[in-house]
């Protein structure tokens, strides 16, 4: 209908328009462009334009700007076009200075009066369209100006103009949270408002009131329970239903707000999950937005104190989406990232998943699926994800993402490198590959590293660090075209270490750093790093006693050096030369050897002088003044004093020009008190504390050492060879130490699923057609747990005490089981008070019976004893296999052999643990009795099998009940 | 937040932009070049979201126009996506074809100001919208401009 030309546009505008449809090239598109910039310059000067003329060029100035180009000659005419009174061209005026003004544009403050007036109007339909400019237009400065206006209008009878007011106070609060902090009580106020719209729009300010300030919101929980309840149960008109869900955008912001006040806050939390319960139960998954709202609800579930039961719906719809299409796998790969925090378990039920997002041509699923490595990532798994993450670094070109990659790879070598070897060789590759994307302070840290050691007395090791280093940098450095961070690196450790370990000589190595400073002759900070280097080793080989020959080329790079422009260096040149004539000792003292750690010590009295000063006051010389003794100066430094003082007072005079802050004042005693209170300094840090002692010890020895890396020196993060079992044992303890009950039945639920998920896995992992490589990548990826007790075998005691605690627990899981069949699903309050040990050992057993009986909630028709006998046995004899795995060392830590055949590898397993059975019943006494289960299980597994049933659901007493 | 709004068509024309955020003439060309770049280059059957420079670019394609939001970090996708939807199905009834929407830029961004203000989605109630609109038509025929006006299509299209 349009291209008829209604609406009164004249013939030449629809050309306009169709012209530009048309435009075959950018350039053709610019070409009609630029004429209409010339034709519209020419006419909108006109004198005596008719109104609905200037209109309409109004508008094709819009499309000007909007094909970027540079409409600023008719700004003003759209200006003065806000200020007719037909609300048609009025409107029009204030769209286009909405699309073409920025809030600090000069012509603004003509518009502010505009406003002030319109916002005044009687027609609502102008208010609105100033209320639209305000959103846009005001910024900090302009603020007082309008606020008591919009501040008035939160009480206008048309909703539509209270939902705009809201949204502009939201925009004032971002501009400047200081100037709408005391309307606090208005925003709690209009989240009563009968309009569902002007309801949700006051969700926006109160959800970054409550992301700055938890605390002083949490008496507002129950009020956005029974929102989001009414909501989800279709109270509001049907007109806000949305693709047949109720009010979805609305639901999703509540959702964003109570996980914001229920992290960390158990008693919030709990009031929360029936109507967590019922969204996830309504939740559409046939439409998208369905779909959106289930995965706001995961988030929530993932941030707010943990509930079992919720956690496993999560799971299911995180399954489902992992099922779905590439939109939805994107989805549940990051909510996988979310809740594995709470259950580091969940990753390894969709490995396979994982590894399909992680070979996805999409690059969008990828990098969500590094994200969620990322998260995931423990010793046992570093290597294979971070060479991953490498190999994608090296692929792409995309700025902003390389630097992020690499710098999570480097934070990741750190925390989790198993060997030197490694991290220097992953370290090369970063810095190769992302080179100067890098943050110059990774390879500051990478220097000290290497210079540090790690903190302990092994200088053994700390010694073969850097020979390795030294030796792998000398391979690197003959390749073209490295990053000059990277080269500053390579050159600073060959002049600290090159000759250290008497492996290379001192004029091979001056040789390779004479060829750097010479092929990076335009890079003049390499440059430095390398003469310095020189110089470090030509003392070292002076202080050694041996005779130092200067290899013709560095002579001359020297010499070209000491002519430089750079005065930087010219001066390490001529120090270089300087140092090199001196003699053995002044070496030793200017230049000490491996001294890159020492602390300097500066004599600040500069005492060293005093000989010197005194015998020159003894010949007469002036004794020296301090400055503030000086006469002269005191007046000088006065005045300049009074000089500042007047300009601060001009500052003062320019800010009282600031029309209505009087008005404000007048509230200001009572409500500023609660305003200050709103942004208290030790308050979040308050919040932090309560929410990472929950999350702490539920999230996986990854991810709590994440949470605290920022903080802590390198040789902290980065681990000696036991590094690992320290992590395992720490996480082992800290579970124990916790006081809350959710928490720890968290851990051991999770381990011992895990192993059964692990072993679950191995079993399918001959049947399912699955390549070879993809079984050994997810085996590398998840199959941690076994590996990473594997280690621990250096420290054995440590193992032992966790395994032989792990295995304690099933025996007082009976007695439990029964009485805890008939409690609800509520955790029992004194789970709270948990301290003494006796009561920690019994706590954790409750939970998987808990799980059980959600489970079955959900229609397995398994007899309750049975049921209940399979699982208690179960864990048991996992955990003590787990347990004798890791205790047997690699052999039996390697869970992924090469799957050849099947049938072989069933036998070789249950074999295995029905030999590794005994010693672990030993340690714990009941594990033994049982053993033949398992092997029932397994055997009756290789028959299904053989039988050629479908993978999935192999061993029916086992899996189905336990992974549902 | 929505940081921008972005119509792009197939060949990489624009048409339709809004800013939430302040970017400067200069800003917003190297962002219209880099993100249809990003999206124009996609296949048909990968993720509706892009990475782009710490934000996320939601679009999506509908005849041949690309339709894009740019949201921070933490917000939700989907919903992004809906809203995108939720705006295609106005314009759709409002123009009878997408395609239309360049001959009434200006309306397109009236809709666009009643389905996000300052940035953030609103729950829009199609009947609000409606009579929103109708109230402007009495207006418009008061002032006996543009007889047969946009607010009748969009209380036809909205009913």
């Amino acid at each position: 209908m349009g291209s008829q030309g209604g609406f009164g546009q004249s013939k030449e505008f629809l050309d306009l328009v169709k012209s530009i449809g048309e435009a075959r090239s950018k350039s053709e598109e610019d070409r009609i462009i630029l004429g209409e910039i010339e034709t519209l310059k020419r006419r909108i000067v006109e004198p005596d334009i008719p109104k609905r003329k200037m209109k309409e060029y109004i508008i094709r100035l819009v499309y000007v700007e909007m094909l970027g180009h540079d409409a600023s000659f008719g700004y003003i005419h759209a200006v003065k076009m806000t200020h007719d009174d037909s609300l048609l061209l009025k409107r029009t005026g204030y769209l286009a200075v909405t699309l073409f003004l920025n809030e600090d544009h000069d012509l603004i403050i003509l518009i502010v009066n505009t406003i002030q007036k319109d916002l005044r109007s009687d027609n609502y339909l102008v208010v609105c369209a100033a209320l639209n400019a305000v959103c846009r237009l005001i910024n900090e400065e302009t603020i007082p100006a309008v606020l008591p206006q919009v501040v008035e209008l939160l009480g206008h009878a048309k909703e539509a103009v209270r939902k705009k007011a809201i949204m502009a106070l939201h925009r004032f609060y971002q501009k400047s949270p200081a100037s709408v902090l005391h309307l606090i009580s208005n925003f709690r106020k209009t989240l009563c408002d009968k309009d569902p719209g002007v309801m949700g729009a006051t969700l926006c300010p109160l959800f970054d009131l409550v992301t700055v300030d938890v605390k002083s919101h949490k008496d507002l929980v129950i009020s956005f329970i029974s929102i989001l309840k009414q909501v989800a149960e279709k109270r509001l008109p049907k007109s806000y239903d949305y693709h047949q869900m109720p009010a979805p955008f609305i639901q999703i912001k509540l959702l964003k707000i109570l996980a914001l006040l229920g992290s960390g806050d158990k008693q919030a939390s709990e009031q929360m999950y029936t109507v967590l319960g019922d969204i996830f139960r309504k939740s559409d998954t046939l439409i998208n937005i369905g779909n959106a709202v289930l995965y706001e609800c995961i988030c929530c579930v993932s941030c707010i104190y943990p509930n079992p039961k919720l956690l496993d719906a999560a799971a299911d719809a995180i399954s489902k989406f992992l099922k779905s299409d590439h939109n939805l796998k994107y989805m549940g790969i990051d909510a996988l990232g979310r809740l594995i925090k709470i259950s580091p378990d969940i990753a390894e039920q969709h490995q396979l998943a994982v590894i399909d997002c992680l070979e996805d041509p999409d690059d969008t699923l990828k990098r969500k699926t590094f994200e969620l490595l990322y998260k995931m990532t423990k010793s046992s798994n570093v290597e294979v994800i971070v060479n991953r993450m490498i190999d994608y670094m090296i692929s792409i070109n995309d700025n902003h993402y390389k630097t992020e990659i690499a710098s999570r790879c480097v934070e990741l070598a750190e925390q989790f490198a198993p060997s030197n070897h490694w991290f220097i060789q992953t370290m090369n590759k970063v810095f190769e590959h992302a080179g100067d994307l890098v943050n110059i302070k990774v390879a500051h840290n990478l220097m000290r590293l290497i210079a540090e050691g790690f903190g302990e007395d092994d200088d053994n090791a700390d010694s073969q660090l850097r020979s390795s280093a030294v030796e792998s940098y000398l391979r690197i450095i003959a390749e073209p075209k490295l990053p000059s961070v990277f080269l500053q690196v390579i050159c600073w450790v060959l002049g600290e270490y090159g000759t250290a370990d008497g492996k290379y000589s001192a004029s091979y190595i001056t040789g390779k750093l004479c060829d750097v400073a010479e092929a990076y002759s335009n890079d003049e900070t390499v440059k430095a790093y390398a003469i310095t280097a020189l110089m470090k080793l030509y003392a070292y080989e002076i202080a050694a006693g041996r005779k130092v020959d200067i290899l013709p080329e560095c002579q001359s790079l020297i010499e070209e050096l000491s002519a430089s422009h750079s005065t930087d260096l010219q001066q390490r040149a001529y120090e270089l030369q300087a140092l090199i004539g001196l003699d053995a000792r002044a070496v030793e003292t200017v230049m000490p050897s491996d001294a890159s750690c020492e602390d300097i010590e500066i004599d600040k009295s500069l005492s060293f002088l005093n000989h010197y000063v005194q015998e020159s006051v003894e010949k007469g010389a002036q004794p020296y003044i301090p400055e503030s003794e000086r006469t002269g100066m005191l007046n000088t430094s006065s005045f300049r004093n009074e000089d500042h003082h007047e300009a601060s007072m001009h500052g003062l005079r320019f800010e009282a020009y600031d029309l209505p802050k009087p008005v404000v004042p007048s509230k200001s005693p009572v409500t500023y008190t609660p305003s200050t209170e709103l942004v208290p300094v030790p308050e979040p840090s308050y919040s932090r504390e309560v929410h990472t002692s929950t999350a702490v010890p539920s999230i996986s020895s990854s991810g709590s050492t994440e949470l605290k890396l920022r903080l802590d020196g390198v040789q902290k993060k980065w681990g000696r060879p036991n590094y690992s079992s320290g992590s395992t044992s720490t996480s082992e303890s800290s579970s124990q130490k916790t006081v809350n009950g959710v928490a720890q039945t968290e851990i051991v639920s999770t381990s011992t699923s895990r192993a059964q998920a692990t072993s679950s896995f191995d079993l399918k992992k001959p049947q399912v057609e699955i390549s070879p490589e993809k079984q050994r990548l997810a085996a590398s990826l998840f199959g941690g747990p076994s590996k990473t007790d594997k280690r621990p075998t250096s420290s054995s005691h440590k193992v032992v005490k966790s395994s032989s605690h792990t295995t304690e627990r099933p025996p007082a899981a009976k007695p439990v089981d029964a009485s805890e069949k008939s409690t609800p699903v509520q955790p029992p309050p004194d789970l709270l008070d948990l301290g003494e040990p006796t009561v920690t050992s019994s706590a954790p057993l409750i939970d998987p019976f808990k799980q059980l009986e959600g489970l079955l909630d959900q229609g397995e028709n398994v007899s309750v004893p049975n049921h209940g006998a399979v699982n208690a046995t179960k864990p048991p004899e996992m955990m003590s296999l787990y347990a004798e795995i890791a205790a047997s060392g690699q052999s039996g830590g390697v869970v992924n052999p090469i799957p050849t055949n099947g049938d072989d590898l069933l036998s070789g397993l249950s074999g295995g643990s029905i030999k590794t059975a005994a010693p672990g019943g030993a340690a714990g006494s009941p594990s033994l009795s049982k053993g033949p289960s398992l092997k029932d299980s397994l055997e009756k597994d290789a028959l299904v099998r053989q039988m050629g049933v479908t993978p999935t659901s192999q061993n029916p007493n086992l899996f189905k009940d336990l992974l549902g | 937040m929505i940081h921008f709004v972005l119509l792009i068509s197939r060949q990489g024309k624009v048409r339709l932009t809004k800013w939430y955020s302040p970017y400067s003439q200069k800003e917003r060309t190297k962002v219209i070049r880099e993100i249809s770049g990003l999206m124009l280059h996609r296949g048909p059957k990968l993720c509706n979201f892009v990475e782009w420079g710490g934000l996320k670019v939601v679009y999506k394609r509908y005849a041949s126009l690309y339709f894009c939001m740019c949201i921070d970090p933490e917000d939700n996708e989907l919903e992004t996506l809906e809203v995108i939807h939720h705006f295609v199905e106005i314009l759709d009834r409002y123009f009878g074809s997408v395609s239309e929407q360049l001959y009434f830029l200006n309306l397109a961004y009236y809709i666009l100001d009643e389905l996000v203000i300052a940035g953030e989605i609103q729950e829009s109630s199609k009947k609000t919208v409606a009579r929103l609109i109708s109230a402007q038509d009495s207006l418009v025929e008061a002032a006996k401009e543009e007889a047969s006006s946009i607010s009748n299509i969009i209380a036809q299209a909205t009913k």
